[in-house]
């Protein structure tokens, strides 16, 4: 037999070839940007003398940062509370779809979807319009129903409107990952549940929620990732009440202000590197909590 | 033996090293293609042997890259390459004032794709000539300009001795006022800031949807009118000293006046330039602005709606019999020092400004920068219906006479006009009050300062 | 198969609920096609959620296109070249690195899994001055390729595709082909992709989108607009309204959004069919 070691070899050999195209791309776009950033936040160029390294100093400011941490509390408040409302809402509506007692669940399927397909910068277009005090859907309503509703945009409000904003562009990409996870459920499952005389929502309690935690938590993770990372929505909403969404209402949005308007490219850098690492973290810390949660 | 598993290993390596030299070989195939576009354009400007005029310049075959945001630019490019068929100029429109100058210093900071010439607002002009960016125009041959200019205006582009752009608009401030709400509520057009106050409160009671004006925190809005009120919060001297004091007497006197208009609720929370900005001129709820001279155009394509209500009147003064008025808004047209085309692009700016191309401007309904367009009978007896028949240029020619001169804006303007929704901004919000708020502003601006390398006092 | 395909009793309040939730997810696209038939005078003036004014669709369309030389078809042009390169590309690369990494073993496969599942947590935001910066060394900003070459990298492509192989790709199928003598590369193109189909055909509907919409890079690497993605188009005649002497045109931005987001719409329709016939046969093989 020719197996052995030659096979093996070959096999090992075949699956890098496999990946390599990728890593080509990935080293591109992440990799090289990525290294070049690090050694950008290692030094610090001046409007007044020049480039000199700094080595650690730029992280030792960023640490010490009020104002980066007070938009990341923001955030993270954001996360806390947006999150598990936009995956509650997608799991109950991936539920009603698998559940077979829905008339027209393709419609409800497609329909709930359609606001992905929506660029952000669209979505908050299109929101923005409608949060308008003054002249917007919120002041009609208000007018037509005789109450003064408070200004979406406005402080205690603000991050509840950005909250709905993002909920209503990935509730349904979220429905859809549970909706996929819920259709590879083994069937034998539902037939012995069935022999065991469970109800619906008994199916739904010990059958189908369980079989969700991978894609529950990988949601989770991609939600929160994003949440952290919350940069166009708000930014595009920025005119409309720009004292509230102030520049640096989000890590991202801080970063990109020094960027950009600053040209404080080195400091961005680190700030950057910072949000990356917290990121690592807490969606290291959401994976180990889905696990155990369900053990 | 002849092993079938050493021959498919170099196939796999293959595939992937083809596809990899495939990926690099499209890509720089695709950088010198179209180097064209990004570059600063082609031409003979800097070699040996080359025209060493502005005159010989724009007779050399030549293309230019010019990044303007400005709809007029379109027809001041077809006019200039009509007198001047060898020169070519790509207009780009790069995005709009903050978009083009971020773009404008990666560029720079790149070293690669700068324009020749760019449209670049007063206010962030120091920024770009303290960083060595743009090229001395007087040193090229445009010389004579102070003259032709008013003083305030000559400051703005005549920095640390150089030329560094020719001024295209202005915007003298001037009081838009909808003489209609004013005649329903029987309001006095304000001739001094007291007058204003009184004026505002009036109009607020008699109806609370309506204010005088709108005010959301504009950084050009504050420093114009901190300007107005005879501050200069901003100095620089040589290339490295800066002071910042936003408590000076201009800044104090203004905070006094306009922080309890803010605190009192007598000024539109809208943010200017936006939709519900655009609708609350329309239907009367902002019955008056503030504002530079170049605002008719907008008022006109913005709020046909309100087509014959509106009127021009001097801004409202703080001592009467004492005129004086700020600068807002308005910019210039430089040449980027990285250009290797400098003599056809000073040429190109040249036509633009202070030549045919400043009466395409005007006539675009921008508010000129040269004296000799703006008192010239035909543009002083000018009477558009949209204003109800009003001589409107006379009062804004007037405005621009009585600017302050002496003012300077910051080496790192455009970032300290960043930071200002979350300093100044905190008083609209009802967060701080509106002197606090300008410490704020100055404290943090400093700290940028500093950090930069500047030498920053107050 | 009789317990998931028998068609139980239809429940109202699932109805009623979900119809809530649709008229959620379709209450803003309503009011972008309602405001494409309004003149630009007639948005401000009359009531959001309905037509008023006069009827103004098709001119609004027709101004969409014809605008400054027709740019927003040119943009519409960009955005499908960077689309079809950069979501078809993504998706041929995290299909390939997927199947490996499901089907093979080799070392440093674990490194490089964790490597490229981290770099979903780096900020878009940090990488874009790097990227811009390194591209316009290599003289590639302001191209196509500095849209496209970023967006060939899919990490979640690549996460789907490998969970989706290791279920839908049997082992034993590749092991048959080896012996029968096979090439690795020829086994994928003839055996596996065919397996793979619903997980590619998701992989590439997320790509499009991601591509379709792409916005915070093409705003940092493009300086021309006569290279710009609907996206950055669209946001620059919004911003129009803000310059000196600018024209208003949200008509135009309104109606240039809805016809931005109709192609992709499409595409979610044409693929859903592919997509949930692949799904069924998959649950059906469980």
């Amino acid at each position: 037999m020719a197996l052995g070691m030659p096979r093996v070899a070959r096999h090992r050999w075949a699956g890098l070839g496999f990946i390599a195209p990728f890593l080509v791309a990935f080293t591109i776009a992440l990799v090289a940007p990525l290294g070049y950033a690090i050694y950008l936040s290692l030094f610090r160029q001046q409007l007044i003398g020049g480039n000199t390294f700094v080595g650690l100093a730029n992280y030792s400011q960023a640490l010490s940062d009020p104002q980066l941490w007070a938009s990341l509390r923001r955030v993270a408040l954001f996360l806390v509370v947006q999150v598990p409302v936009m995956l509650g809402l997608a799991l109950m509506a991936a539920l009603a779809l698998d559940s077979a007692r829905l008339r027209w669940a393709p419609l409800y399927r497609l329909g709930i979807f359609l606001p992905y397909a929506v660029p952000a910068v669209v979505a908050a277009l299109m929101w923005g319009f409608m949060y308008g005090s003054q002249f917007g859907l919120v002041a009609s309503i208000g007018s037509f129903l005789g109450v003064g509703l408070p200004d979406p945009l406005s402080g205690s409000w603000v991050l509840a409107s950005i909250g709905n904003v993002v909920t209503w562009e990935f509730t349904g990409y979220n429905m859809l990952i549970f909706y996929a996870a819920l259709r590879v459920v083994p069937l034998e499952l539902y037939e012995a549940a069935q022999l065991d005389g469970a109800s619906p929502l008994g199916i739904v309690r010990w059958i189908k929620l369980p079989s969700l935690r991978p894609a529950i938590v990988v949601a989770a993770i991609f939600s929160v990732i994003g949440s952290l990372q919350l940069f166009t929505e708000p930014e595009s909403l920025r005119n409309l009440s720009p004292n509230t969404l102030t520049p640096v209402f989000t890590p991202n949005m801080y970063a990109y202000n020094l960027s950009f308007a600053g040209q404080e490219y080195n400091y961005s850098a680190a700030i950057a590197v910072v949000m990356g690492i917290v990121t690592m973290i807490i969606a290291a810390a959401v994976q180990a909590s889905g696990r155990r949660r369900f053990a | 033996m002849s092993n079938p598993s050493t021959r498919r290993i170099p196939r796999i390596w293959r595939t992937a090293a083809i596809a990899t030299a495939g990926l690099a070989l499209a890509a720089a195939t695709a950088a010198c293609s179209s180097g064209g576009t990004s570059g600063a354009g082609s031409g003979s400007g800097s070699a040996a042997g080359g025209p060493t005029t502005i005159a010989q310049a724009l007779q050399t075959p030549t293309t230019l890259t010019f990044w303007a945001w400005a709809p007029q630019s379109k027809d001041i490019v077809a006019a200039f390459e009509k007198q001047y068929p060898k020169v070519k100029v790509n207009l780009v429109n790069a995005g709009t004032a903050t978009t083009e100058y971020t773009k404008l210093q990666n560029a720079v900071k790149a070293g690669s794709g700068v324009p020749d010439v760019a449209q670049i607002e007063y206010y962030a002009l120091p920024q770009f000539a303290l960083a060595g960016s743009l090229a001395d125009l007087s040193s090229l041959g445009l010389g004579g300009v102070q003259s032709q200019v008013a003083a305030a205006v000559w400051d703005s582009v005549d920095i640390s001795g150089k030329l560094v752009g020719l001024p295209q608009d202005t915007g003298p401030m001037a009081l838009f006022y909808n003489k209609t709400i004013f005649d329903k509520y029987h309001l006095t057009v304000p001739a001094t800031w007291d007058q204003f106050v009184a004026d505002a409160k009036k109009l607020h009671s008699a109806n609370p949807k309506e204010y005088l004006t709108n005010d959301a925190g504009d950084p050009g809005f504050v420093t114009s009118m901190i300007w107005a009120a005879g501050g200069h919060p901003y100095q620089v001297s040589g290339t490295k000293n800066v002071t910042i004091n936003l408590q000076d007497s201009g800044s104090s006197k203004w905070a006094s006046l306009w922080g309890p208009l803010i605190s009192g609720g007598l000024v539109s929370p809208i943010a200017s330039w936006s939709t519900q900005w655009y609708q609350g001129l329309a239907n009367g709820d902002i019955a008056s602005l503030v504002t530079g001279a170049w605002m008719p155009v907008n008022l006109e394509t913005g709020v046909p709606a309100g087509k014959g209500d509106w009127r021009v009147a001097p801004m409202p003064q703080w001592t009467t019999g004492q005129p004086a008025t700020a600068e807002n808004g308005g910019s210039a047209d430089s040449v980027l020092a990285a250009s290797k085309n400098q003599l056809a692009a000073a040429g190109f700016v040249q036509f633009m400004d202070s030549g045919p191309g400043a009466t395409i401007s005007a006539n675009a309904g921008d508010f000129p920068s040269f004296n000799s367009i703006i008192n010239s009978p035909s543009y002083l007896s000018q009477a558009p219906d949209y204003f109800g028949g009003q001589q409107i240029n006379k009062v804004l020619a007037q405005a621009s006479q009585t600017v302050l001169p002496g003012w300077s804006y910051l080496p790192f303007q455009v970032y300290a006009n960043s930071i200002f929704p979350n300093t100044v901004g905190q008083a609209y919000t009802k967060a701080s009050t509106l002197s606090q708020a300008l410490q704020t502003w100055a404290t943090q601006s400093a700290t940028y300062g500093t950090q930069q390398g500047f030498s920053v006092s107050s | 198969m009789t317990a998931r395909t028998r068609v139980g009793r239809h429940s109202v309040t699932l109805g009623v609920l979900m119809t809530v939730m649709l008229a959620y997810a379709w209450l803003p696209l309503f009011w972008l096609v309602v405001n494409s038939a309004k003149t630009q005078a007639s948005l401000f003036s009359t009531f959001g959620l309905w037509f008023g004014g006069r009827f103004a669709l098709w001119s609004n369309i027709h101004q969409a296109l014809t605008y400054d030389g027709g740019i927003y078809v040119r943009w519409l042009g960009n955005t499908l070249l960077y689309t079809v390169a950069g979501a078809g590309g993504a998706t041929f690369l995290a299909t390939l690195a997927g199947y490996g990494l499901a089907k093979y073993d080799f070392r440093g496969k674990r490194v490089i899994a964790t490597l490229v599942l981290g770099a979903v947590a780096v900020p878009a935001t940090a990488l874009a001055v790097p990227t811009f910066l390194l591209f316009s060394q290599l003289h590639l900003a302001n191209t196509p390729w500095s849209v496209i070459l970023p967006s060939l990298a899919s990490p979640f492509g690549l996460y789907l595709i490998w969970v989706y192989a290791a279920d839908a790709v049997p082992s034993e199928l590749i092991e048959a082909a080896r012996i029968d003598g096979a090439g690795e590369v020829r086994t994928f193109f003839t055996i596996s992709l065919r397996l793979l189909g619903p997980g590619v055909v998701t992989v590439l509907l997320f790509t499009v989108v991601a591509t379709w919409n792409n916005y915070f890079l093409p705003l940092i690497m493009l300086s021309d607009p006569k290279w710009y993605p609907l996206t950055v188009g669209l946001n620059e005649w919004n911003a129009q309204a803000v310059t000196v002497g600018g024209q208003t045109i949200f008509n135009l931005v309104i109606t240039g959004s809805l016809l931005a987001i109709i192609p992709v719409m499409i595409a979610f329709l044409i693929m859903q069919r592919y997509w949930r016939s692949g799904l069924a046969a998959g649950s059906v093989k469980q």
